[in-house]
């Protein structure tokens, strides 16, 4: 279903301008998730959407299908991400995800915080965008996609 | 409280969640339910709630419709239609009692944007006062999500992790 680029013209262009933008949007939510609406959630569900609609308008011939595919293997690095986050805390003499307790030299509490809560959303979001990707590529059934050969 | 467009808005939810059900085309329910996920992402931003608007929006309209799409295109496409029965007369019965028994408990629900609602009494006003001096984040929800509150998000994540390590085991291929 997904090998090869859709047969449209139209259909290729329009995605060509919108996968950068939503990649940018989605870059957008992540970093700004603390100002306003978003964090990690949305902005893994918006990557890993970008990265399907590259795969299902450009096929395996773009260059996101590798990038997705090479991303799979690193399924659950997102998760070690946070969990080694947590891990710092307690290096640091503190609780197990209370960040105040971060070893980063020269920022107060408050800020070692807020660094906590950027480090630990950047690890939701690559969690969440790998698992769409993932599950993107379990159900397209097809031989030369997906499941690394053995 | 006016009704100007939210009583049109809650119709549009029941009425695509109906539809939803009701069609016999699989596709056309999908992106129905799409539809629907839209709806209600517009109720949650309505309600004051933005950041579930987003995920409503993002993940119910977006993901959960291609992932449907996905499934139904890459199962056999020529039986997306539904063989419907009569619905058992004991379901006919007791659906609409415990539908009368839900609405007579929604009587003890706390009235719509009561401050004086066990909710907003407990810890919230703990997070609306200490959360920027905190975190220095001004987003209360995502100072609550991923620091008070770290541990659920953390558990959460290896749910998301879980889901597609799942879904890998199950669907892949036996490619030798």
């Amino acid at each position: 279903m997904i090998q090869s680029s859709y047969d449209s013209v139209i259909v290729r262009r329009i995605g060509a301008i919108l996968v950068p933008l939503v990649q940018l949007f989605a870059l957008y939510v992540l970093f700004f998730g603390q100002y306003g609406p978003g964090g990690g959630f949305v902005a893994g569900v918006m990557i890993g959407t970008s990265l399907i609609m590259d795969l299902l308008v450009f096929g395996r011939e773009g260059k996101a299908p590798t990038a997705a595919e090479r991303a799979l293997s690193g399924d659950g690095i997102g998760l070690v991400v946070f969990a080694f986050v947590g891990g710092l805390c307690l290096i640091g003499g503190g609780e197990f995800l209370n960040y105040s307790d971060m070893p980063v030299p020269g920022i107060d509490g408050a800020s070692r915080r807020y660094v906590g809560i950027l480090l630990t959303q950047v690890g939701v979001a690559v969690d969440v965008a790998v698992a769409a990707v993932s599950i993107v590529f379990s159900l397209s059934r097809d031989d030369s996609l997906g499941v690394p050969h053995e | 409280m006016t009704l100007s467009y939210e009583l049109p808005l809650l119709l549009l939810l029941l009425l695509t969640a109906c539809a939803a059900v009701l069609v016999k085309d699989l596709i056309s329910a999908v992106l129905i339910l799409g539809s629907y996920s839209f709806f209600l992402a517009l109720v949650w931003a309505w309600l004051g709630a933005p950041d579930v608007a987003f995920v409503e929006a993002v993940v119910g309209a977006g993901l959960a419709t291609v992932f449907f799409l996905l499934t139904l295109l890459s199962t056999a496409p020529k039986d997306t239609h539904i063989r419907r029965h009569a619905p058992p007369k004991a379901a006919m019965l007791l659906l609409p009692l415990l539908a009368a028994l839900l609405l007579y408990a929604t009587s003890d629900l706390p009235r719509f944007g009561d401050p004086q609602s066990p909710a907003s009494v407990h810890v919230s006003p703990h997070y609306l006062k200490n959360s920027l001096a905190d975190t220095r984040t001004t987003n209360v929800v995502t100072a609550v999500l991923m620091d008070y509150r770290a541990l659920d998000t953390l558990i959460e994540t290896a749910v998301v992790f879980t889901a597609g390590i799942a879904c890998w085991l199950l669907l892949r291929r036996d490619v030798k």
